[in-house]
């Protein structure tokens, strides 16, 4: 490596990478230990992203740093992560409630699910407003 | 103090990497799969972001922002399959 960092930046990235890291593990140690697919969900899509914006940052500040301007590319991948997984996690979510995947025995108010379950997609939903139940 | 930060995040993204195949390879469902690919593509991303700033170089970067979009395109259309039985009606 050929770049030299002043004292304070090097211990930022380290601090920065070692954290981001840190936190994707946890994600992926969560994807393993959860007991059911709902609480799964939960680890990639929270601990996940933070652990990516943590590296993102720590990389938007080395390149912005050696090579004297900024470089906004990362900030683009930042951003598009963090506009895409909350998405991802709720597509997965509507997808586990439709197939009926089973949620573990203590989940509290299981008629919820099943309340998530009866509502429809927005191109049918005008057809049952107007049928009166 | 940059090197062993960076050697540490190496083996801790590799090491997630390992636990995303076993969750693949074992997931009881299918979205737990999907779930698992997803957390598998962001984690590349993760692991060529340190790699870019390892060998610091910029050219790797374009390579994650291809990863991010087409992996969440699959993500989408995967579960759309799985909902609508179709992915363009």
């Amino acid at each position: 490596m050929s770049v030299q960092l002043p004292y304070l930046l090097e211990l930022l990235l380290s601090v920065l990478l070692v954290f981001g890291a840190a936190l994707v593990l946890v994600g992926s140690i969560g994807l393993v230990k959860l007991p059911d697919f709902y609480t799964r969900l939960h680890a990639p899509t929270k601990a996940t992203t933070l652990g990516m914006g943590s590296l993102l940052i720590a990389s938007l500040i080395f390149t912005s740093y050696a090579t004297g301007d900024l470089h906004v590319q990362q900030l683009l991948i930042t951003l598009f992560l963090f506009i895409t997984a909350p998405i991802a996690a709720h597509m997965l979510a509507k997808t586990a409630l439709h197939l009926r995947i089973p949620s573990v025995e203590r989940t509290i108010h299981p008629e919820l699910q099943e309340q998530a379950r009866q509502r429809l997609a927005p191109e049918d939903r005008d057809t049952t407003q107007t049928d009166p139940k | 103090m940059l090197m062993p930060a960076l050697y540490i995040a190496f083996a801790l993204i590799s090491l997630a990497l390992l636990l995303n195949v076993i969750s693949l390879a074992r997931g009881p469902s299918i979205p737990d799969r999907v779930l698992s690919l997803d957390t598998l593509y962001i984690n590349s991303i993760a692991l060529i972001i340190v790699y870019g700033i390892a060998e610091a170089s910029t050219i790797n970067f374009e390579a994650a922002l291809l990863i991010a979009m087409l992996g969440f395109v699959s993500t989408a259309a995967l579960c759309k399959y799985m909902v609508r039985g179709d992915i363009i009606e």
